[in-house]
């Protein structure tokens, strides 16, 4: 408890059980808040929400066997994603492990391949060291998840509680510091280059650089676009601003991938949907890529100037050298650059017609204006998640709360109430699908009882809307299993749980629906009757070349 | 980036934690990544904190920089060295049981003593023999043995150390 108190822990996520039963009893005399969820997998989509919306670790604490097995899901998307969590499970007594147990799982063998690190704690004595090292771990280097095993036993003995241990692992250094002649060549690139573009990701995020970044891109007049996880790294209010790129990336976005003659990666893993084809993907240029993973680089396209640091400290230091420079005549070179990029952004690639049948991509256009853009905006996955990239536009790191990686349906309502537990002042949406939403809807009851006033919106389509679309294009219309016609009246669950519900079916009533909601102080379910049909456009049918975009 | 796809054979030797579950992050890395272990071995250093594991694995240039990268990046795991391409001595131990019938014991005997090997344990029907060398010695005394009769055969993986400079 204190070496949690001591890593500046004020929520954590939770459920108990049998396992864990000592843990909570010491929990309650502490100061920490603690959030009881309906489900162990919501804990750590919380928790994780609360880790992206802070910048903090996110912690959360289950019981053995079924309640550390729940974790599982949660624990992958946070470690695809490289946010730094930590999770306590709770385990059987050290003499039972093995013995199948009743609540017995080997939850350190199941994690091993989705964690950053775990560990077993088989004495108390370790027990402030582990502790003290998987925060170290969980925050450090490239961020992720980090599980701790703790058997009942351990949890009921006591020792003598030792402060401020440093933490120091021989095998664990991650490096910071980039180093100094690659960053003198991408330099010389940078001054060479007539078409540059700036592709950040959430590396940009984690390691709090997007000043850098803003002030980096401004002073090589480069464009930016960024991965989804890397929303909200650049503004998108800035004119150097091209949207998000890949699969459902904007058509000036992927059209300057493929004719830029430099592409300066930060913070990104070139992930396949961002990259479609590897092999015609940014097939014009030199690739810089900055990331503090090594394993990162090269992994999907091969890079021309690898820089291995902290994305923050090599901006800085790029920043830095670029003071030294002059940079006249520089914008005289990008400008041809510029105006072939207005050009594309003359292609209105996320244009829609709003009839008489609310469209989507109006809904979330309608939350962006009323919520002037500060909202913290979590989704679920699919539709409801690239709608959301596509047509919030953020001007501000944290806000933008997605399952990037894993992809995880019924991560962002749980995510939504971890974020809103770690900024109370914020607004905080969920913008979530009729199919994802229903996955962890049992958290409901967790968002009234710590009045969390979470605002879920949504976009009812009756279809699981992203496998129907792809059902659309590329399997002949069969819509196989995606048709979700049974469902429950959203606004009627929502008062069962003593939530607020409303609903919008014309386009008219999304407004007073969206303007009813933000008002209200409690949590709020939205459902907007939305066009059954609609997809999400531009889109690259996957493992095709990027600038192959299927437009509206 | 790759050289040209071309498969080469890599002795990597890592110092690790000598902690429990160190070999299975190991051994689920190669399996959920999909690279390939052809050998492994274990044991603990002069250090008792510290093994080392020498890992012979196979793949192209690019496969081999990200095994190298993923194996770093384990918490678990201090040191990554990949002997191949510069001087390293390595070798491996076999264990063979053959049938010793009295008309061939002076054969085995003389093949033993041309592969300097050892006999270790001697039955009435048996000879095991021990043998150490790098995997092609122990191949081709294996091959020379087969036609006598190879009862058992236990064999370890390889272990290496690289050379000092002279």
């Amino acid at each position: 408890m204190k070496v949690l108190q001591e890593e500046g822990v004020d929520t954590i996520f939770g459920f108990p059980g049998g396992a864990v039963i000592d843990i909570y009893d010491e929990l309650v005399k502490t100061e920490i808040n603690h959030i009881l969820v309906r489900h162990e997998q919501g804990a750590v989509h919380a928790a994780d929400g609360y880790a992206r919306a802070s910048g903090r670790i996110g912690v959360c604490l289950v019981t053995s066997g079924p309640g550390a097995t729940n974790t599982v899901t949660g624990i992958a998307s946070a470690y695809m994603d490289s946010i730094p969590i930590v999770v306590l499970t709770g385990q059987v007594n050290t003499s039972l492990i093995g013995n199948d147990a009743f609540q017995e799982v080997d939850i350190v063998g199941i994690s091993r391949p989705c964690t950053k690190h775990n560990y077993l704690v088989k004495n108390v004595e370790e027990l402030g060291r582990i502790l003290k090292e998987a925060f170290h771990i969980a925050r450090s280097g490239r961020p992720g998840p980090v599980l701790v095993d703790l058997p009942k036993d351990v949890m009921q003995s006591f020792t003598e509680f030792r402060s401020n241990e440093e933490v120091r692992l021989r095998s664990y250094q991650p490096t910071y510091q980039p180093n100094m002649k690659q960053l003198a060549r991408v330099i010389n690139l940078i001054k060479k280059s007539e078409r540059p573009l700036i592709f950040a990701g959430g590396g940009v995020i984690s390691s709090g650089a997007s000043n850098e970044l803003k002030k980096f891109a401004k002073k090589i007049h480069a464009p930016v676009s960024s991965s989804l996880m890397g929303l909200g790294a650049f503004p998108a209010s800035d004119p150097l601003w091209l949207g998000m790129l890949g699969m459902h990336g904007t058509y000036r976005a992927n059209m300057s991938t493929s004719e830029c003659d430099l592409l300066i990666g930060i913070g990104v893993r070139f992930d396949d949907r961002v990259t479609g084809k590897t092999q015609s993907f940014a097939s014009k240029a030199k690739i810089v890529h900055i990331d503090i993973d090594p394993t990162s680089i090269s992994k999907n396209i091969p890079v021309h100037t690898p820089i291995v640091g902290d994305c923050r400290i090599t901006l800085q230091k790029l920043n830095s050298f670029l003071a030294k420079e002059t940079m006249r005549g520089l914008k005289g070179i990008r400008d041809p650059w510029l105006e072939q990029i207005s050009e594309w952004k003359a292609k209105k690639s996320l244009a829609y017609n709003q009839k008489d049948i609310i469209k989507p991509q109006f809904v979330v256009e309608k939350i962006y204006e009323l919520t002037g853009g500060k909202a913290i905006i979590s989704t679920e996955v699919g539709q409801n998640q690239m709608w959301a990239a596509q047509y919030y536009h953020f001007d501000k790191p944290n806000s933008f709360i997605t399952s990037g990686g894993l992809g995880c349906m019924g991560f962002g309502f749980p995510a939504a109430i971890g974020a809103q537990a770690a900024c109370p002042d914020r607004v905080v949406v969920d913008i979530a699908g009729d199919g994802s939403i229903q996955m962890n809807i049992q958290e409901m009851a967790t968002a009234v009882q710590f009045n969390l006033p979470v605002k879920i919106a949504v976009l009812n389509n009756r279809y699981l809307g992203m496998v129907r679309q792809w059902q659309e294009l590329f399997y002949d219309r069969c819509y196989a299993c995606t048709d979700m016609e049974a469902a429950p009246d959203f606004l009627k669950l929502a008062e069962a749980y003593g939530a607020v519900g409303l609903r919008a079916t014309t386009p008219e009533e999304v407004v007073p629906v969206l303007k009813k909601a933000l008002a209200v102080n409690k949590p709020v379910i939205m459902d907007f009757l939305v066009e059954r049909e609609e997809g999400v456009y531009p889109m690259v049918p996957a493992g095709a070349d990027i600038t192959e975009m299927l437009l509206v | 980036m790759n050289n040209n796809g071309i498969k080469e054979k890599h002795t990597l030797s890592l110092l690790v934690e000598n902690e429990p579950g160190v070999l299975a992050r190991i051994a689920g890395l190669f399996s959920g990544r999909g690279f390939n272990i052809e050998s492994l071995c274990v044991a603990e250093t002069t250090e008792p904190t510290i093994s080392r594991v020498t890992l012979v694995t196979k793949g192209d240039m690019y496969i081999l920089e990200q095994i190298k990268k993923h194996l770093n990046k384990l918490i678990a795991v201090i040191k990554v060295f990949d002997f191949t391409g510069s001087p390293f001595v390595q070798r491996e131990l076999a264990l063979i049981k053959i049938k010793a019938k009295p008309e061939y014991r002076a054969e085995i005997l003389r093949m033993v003593d041309i592969f300097r090997s050892r006999i270790v344990d001697v039955g009435t029907e048996h000879y095991t023999v021990e043998i150490t060398g790098d995997g092609g010695k122990i191949e081709a005394f294996l091959e020379l043995l087969k036609p006598l009769g190879v009862k058992e055969i236990a064999r370890t993986g390889a272990i290496a150390l690289a050379r000092e400079k002279k």
